[in-house]
């Protein structure tokens, strides 16, 4: 198992390898991707029930879950390669923070806009300072620095390294977000998706919700693919691979 | 782990920690602005400033809400089952505004029994449900039906 993992690890961490691979698996997560979501948004929009209190404004669940669900996870992964990145200099590590970053800043972005238009019909204000949605904006903001901190800095190593700090101690805002709504008294009710307790929604929203969230994530794994791809490509381009495949 | 990967960890991780301890410290020492309302609880305890403008939580209490029939005046209990006081409020209620809902009141606490609100936003509970269901539950006397989280008894304590 361990040495199965260590293999994995050396082969997706040289760029070459990384991007036969990823070529190899990028239609099929790509068309999972796709059917997911199709399946999950029709479903939860169309056909799930509506829910006794909101009615069917309760549906911007099934893009602003998956979509806050994903931007944190987004976040998580970053910090782990930022950590990769830092401590054995793995070059792989700094293209996958890069790779993950404009997405992650969109799905944050998705999460706060539908979180926005459901909070006005059902609580009745668009926006309010509370400690979830407060630490949610921290998160975009994070994300856009990170994106900001690659792009000022000229040397690519560099600019990895300190876009992998940021991206290391920025996790914390993640469990910060995860954990406001329980530490302070906020307006965002707590999570519904439970993994240790029961479940506070019936299983005709929840299967729609879960296709959606895993989609999401699957749609998440295809950006940063082919992000990582088009930046291999361009760090490694004075190398023969990299010429070969382009020249053809 | 060859030594010079072992100290690098050692110091991303230190900074991580440092970083944590930093942050939790000033987000304990802000946790009172952090907090976007007070309880009634705290309100009983005349924790909450009067005579300022803040924001107040809780549930509308049962059989507490009086319309006035030629405004739109309303007058409610809040309550989180250790403290209870009144709201006055004009205007537009949110949708989801019924007895035994959660709420939260943007206004100014005039006594500490008495609340005047320029504004009143519902709080959602995390429960959905399809609406047969719901009246299913009603139907059987379930305790938690009409407010809809079968559990809310128990959450008050932590929620408001």
């Amino acid at each position: 198992m361990w040495q199965t993992l260590k293999h994995w690890y050396h082969l997706l961490g040289s760029p070459r390898h990384f991007y036969r691979i990823s070529g190899l698996w990028l239609p099929w997560v790509t068309l999972l991707a796709v059917a997911g979501l199709a399946v999950g948004l029709v479903w939860g929009l169309a056909f799930a029930p509506p829910d006794y209190q909101q009615g069917n404004s309760y549906r911007i669940i099934f893009l602003h879950v998956p979509a806050a669900s994903g931007a944190l996870m987004g976040y998580l992964a970053m910090g782990v390669a930022g950590l990769v990145g830092l401590v054995w200099r793995m070059k792989m590590a700094e293209v996958a923070i890069k790779a993950i970053a404009p997405f992650g800043a969109v799905l944050t972005a998705v999460a706060l806009i539908t979180g926005s238009i459901w909070g006005k019909p059902t609580w009745g204000t668009y926006w309010v300072w509370d400690a979830r949605l407060t630490s949610m904006l921290i998160l975009l903001f994070l994300y856009l620095g990170i994106i900001a901190l690659q792009n000022a800095i000229r040397d690519p190593r560099q600019a990895g390294r300190a876009a992998a700090l940021l991206a290391v101690v920025g996790v914390i805002n993640v469990v910060i977000v995860r954990y406001s709504v329980y530490w302070w008294h906020s307006l965002h009710q707590p999570r519904t998706i439970r993994i240790t307790d029961e479940t506070a929604m019936p299983a005709e929203m929840l299967a729609p919700l879960l296709i959606c969230m895993f989609s999401i994530y699957l749609l998440f794994a295809v950006t940063v693919l082919i992000r990582a791809r088009t930046e291999i490509l361009w760090r490694e381009r004075r190398s023969n691979w990299v010429r070969e495949e382009v020249t053809g | 782990m060859n030594p010079v990967r072992k100290k690098r960890l050692l110091i991303v991780l230190g900074a991580l920690g440092g970083v944590s301890v930093a942050v939790a410290l000033i987000l304990y020492a802000l946790s009172a602005n952090i907090n976007l309302f007070y309880t009634p609880q705290e309100v009983a305890a005349g924790e909450a400033p009067v005579g300022q403008r803040m924001r107040v939580g809780g549930l509308v209490a049962e059989g507490s809400v009086s319309r006035d029939p030629e405004s739109l005046k309303v007058q409610f209990d809040i309550t989180d089952g250790k403290g209870t006081f009144t709201v006055f409020y004009q205007g537009i209620l949110p949708d989801l505004f019924r007895e035994g809902q959660g709420i939260v009141a943007n206004g100014t606490l005039v006594r500490e029994d008495y609340f005047e609100a320029s504004e009143v936003l519902a709080k959602h509970d995390e429960t959905y449900m399809p609406p047969e269901v719901q009246e299913a539950l009603e139907r059987a006397g379930h305790p938690g039906a009409n407010t809809g989280a079968s559990d809310n008894k128990d959450k008050q304590e932590t929620s408001y």
